[in-house]
């Protein structure tokens, strides 16, 4: 067998770190939720293409893609909120949530067939077409830009959490809100504030989403395996981990396209996935 | 009297005697119930909705004329999630509960082996448009309209390499990449078996499992295989992932072919130029000769714009599944009888005229071995038109090989 070639290689790293940062952006929110809030929200994947339809109807009607975040960021924030209120006025479970937002999902899926019918749907913009070459390789602009905000958001929300009072706060909830609420933590107020971020985050992926793929409504599911897989490796309500372990799954995934059959690459992450839960039983 | 006088009158009562006679041809009676199930939520739900659309158009063609055997026709229509199982409950509901008259088949190739399931306990006859692995068909009162041969492995790609064959820079080297979805699969490995043996150097074979999503490294491999033709195995939106991972590290091979792509995204990507696809129908003469056809693709836009739809084209997906329709009410007709057996033995040894072709069922299983009403298409300045054979190439259009 020919060695693959080096600009062969460089080039499927490079494509493994941006849908591995695309895995780590979709999987932020629904780390923290988890971890912090005790939801787990599988609406989440439905909120961030409900925010990829959103932009792709805004940049329709001629708003520039990026300047969507200026509307998509707060309305998703307040829905975020919204459904975290409601979830905590029924006083639902970490399980519950967990048939509860399956639920929500597929109203927003309905909505957005509705809306948008089930076809393919692709944003024009001319982000799209733009890319920049580096020696033999070629770095496409919005998965650089989905890299950035993968980034920024993750090592953002990591800041927060640790230098400030505020995150210290949400850190003392997570670990137990009576005794936090006892020290004159408001926990009612910190958990939507948290919990409108992850939302929003939904909808920052959203963006991502839509400059870089075609959508259909069904799609909502393609994500889900990988995104949990990451969001498990990368330890519940970590904001980094979620993007190291999409970034790890992406980059093994793209190497084994590379080298091996591009067939096998799915077996990596969920491999990757039970060799954690077996070496680190207590990680997750 | 004068003339103009006695032709307005000759005139008002010709109208008089047609509306007298519409009125007694109009359907009358307990309607025939079809029942079928298409996937109208869930991952097939773009394709589903293209099915939904033809079905109500041909069934409110249908009650314009005289119905079924003079009867009105009510479509029973259940929303089958794009889930196999659910298809196959759905379908025993509608015989069972719903009582329907006739089945018709549901879309994709694992909800019609569920529904086949279905129709074979309850001696049904299935008419269908999208089966993919013919080799799966072993009922005997199932009935493929959708154009495909009992062998798709060996036409399809003996219709795309004669194509090549006879282009102006036929290749030399083949990178043959493929989903591993079933009905996809075996026919991107007769495309293998079948460059082989036109003595053609393979570049490259990969396959993906379905629902892949990164297909970065998979251009990358392209990039550096260099082939002349790249065969794409894809479904829906497969091919369109791979055109833009190609674009976005500078490379486009100088042709490829998709075997089932989402046509509307792949006419409209960029990229997507000069692009193959197999169709059995497009919007261009000698098809739209057929006036039933450019009456269906009158209706069709005009349906399409009203359901939303970004692209209200009639291609192969929409014109398969009219003729179905027209299978099934020519079967009706020339049986005179809504008895299952009777229709399938009419199916059997008649032919029924199409807008895709002439469709017959008299080999093994009710499919045709060696040969199919397939044809290639290639998207020429944001239009699809079909280039190979020549006899059905639109006026003018030849294959482009830049």
């Amino acid at each position: 067998m020919a060695l693959p070639s080096l600009t062969l290689l460089g080039q499927s790293l490079l494509s493994g770190l941006f849908i591995g940062a695309l895995y780590g952006l979709l999987g932020l929110g629904l780390s923290l939720s988890w971890g912090m809030l005790r939801q787990i929200n599988l609406a989440h994947f439905a909120l961030a293409f409900l925010g990829a339809y959103l932009t792709y109807q805004l940049a329709s009607v001629g708003m520039d893609p990026l300047a969507t975040l200026a509307l998509i960021v707060p309305f998703f924030f307040s829905l975020g909120a919204l459904m975290h209120w409601l979830l905590a006025r029924f006083s639902v479970s970490a399980f519950n949530s967990l048939l509860v937002s399956f639920g929500l999902t597929a109203i927003i899926e309905a909505l957005i067939q509705w809306i948008w019918t089930a076809d393919f749907r692709r944003m024009e913009s001319g982000y799209g077409e733009v890319k920049f070459r580096v020696g033999s390789l070629y770095v496409a602009l919005p998965e650089l830009f989905t890299l950035a905000m993968a980034l920024a958001l993750s090592l953002l929300v990591w800041a927060w959490l640790r230098h400030t009072y505020a995150g210290k706060a949400m850190r003392a909830i997570a670990e137990d809100a009576p005794i936090a609420a006892a020290f004159g933590v408001d926990v009612r107020g910190l958990s939507l504030l948290l919990s409108g971020l992850c939302s929003a985050f939904a909808g920052v992926a959203g963006l991502c989403l839509a400059l870089s793929y075609t959508l259909a409504p069904g799609q909502i599911y393609a994500w889900l395996g990988v995104v949990f897989a990451a969001v498990m490796l990368g330890g519940l309500g970590r904001p980094l981990g979620p993007l190291v372990a999409g970034i790890v799954i992406g980059v093994s995934e793209a190497l084994t396209m590379a080298f091996t059959a591009p067939a096998w690459a799915p077996l990596v992450s969920f491999s990757l996935l039970i060799v954690v839960l077996l070496v680190r039983p207590g990680r997750i | 009297m004068s003339i103009a006088i006695r032709s307005i009158l000759a005139g008002a009562l010709f109208a008089l005697g047609l509306a007298a006679q519409s009125a007694l041809a109009a359907p009358s009676g307990p309607p025939v119930r079809i029942g079928s199930t298409l996937a109208l939520t869930g991952p097939l739900a773009a394709t589903g909705l293209v099915h939904k659309i033809v079905g109500e158009i041909y069934v409110e063609q249908l009650n314009r004329k005289n119905g079924l055997l003079g009867r009105p026709v009510e479509w029973v229509l259940k929303d089958d999630q794009s889930r196999p199982d659910l298809a196959r409950t759905l379908y025993e509901q509608l015989i069972t509960v719903d009582k329907v008259d006739l089945i018709m088949g549901p879309y994709a190739t694992a909800n019609i082996l569920s529904a086949m399931g279905v129709a074979q306990r309850y001696n049904k006859l299935l008419i269908h448009h999208t089966f993919g692995t013919p080799s799966l068909a072993k009922y005997e009162m199932q009935f493929p309209a959708g154009g495909l041969a009992g062998d798709p492995d060996n036409t399809i790609p003996k219709l795309v390499f004669d194509s090549l064959a006879a282009s102006a820079k036929p290749p030399k080297s083949v990178a043959v990449v493929t989903s591993k979805f079933p009905s996809v699969h075996f026919i991107s490995l007769g495309a293998r078996e079948a460059a082989k043996k036109r003595g053609l150097r393979e570049a490259a074979f990969l396959e993906w499992d379905f629902g892949n999503r990164d297909f970065g490294p998979i251009a990358a491999r392209l990039k550096d295989a260099k082939p002349d033709f790249v065969w794409v195995g894809g479904l829906g939106l497969e091919g369109n992932l791979l055109i833009d991972a190609m674009r976005k590290i500078d490379y486009m091979p100088p042709l490829h072919f998709h075997l089932f792509p989402a046509p509307g995204p792949l006419l409209k990507a960029p990229g997507g130029e000069n692009a193959l696809a197999a169709t059995t129908f497009e919007e261009h003469p000698p098809f739209t000769d057929n006036p039933v056809a450019a009456e269906f693709i009158r209706l069709y836009h005009e349906r399409g714009a009203k359901a939303g739809l970004p692209d209200n084209s009639v291609e192969n997906q929409s014109a398969i599944s009219y003729s179905s329709w027209q299978t099934l009410e020519a079967a009706v007709t020339g049986a005179r009888s809504l008895d299952d057996k009777a229709i399938a033995q009419w199916l059997k040894s008649n032919g029924v005229d199409a807008i895709v072709g002439r469709l017959r069922w008299d080999g093994p299983f009710n499919y045709i071995y060696g040969t199919d009403l397939y044809k290639v298409k290639q998207n020429q300045k944001g239009k699809w038109v079909i280039v190979w054979p020549k006899e059905f190439a639109a006026p003018g259009a030849r294959l482009i090989t830049p």
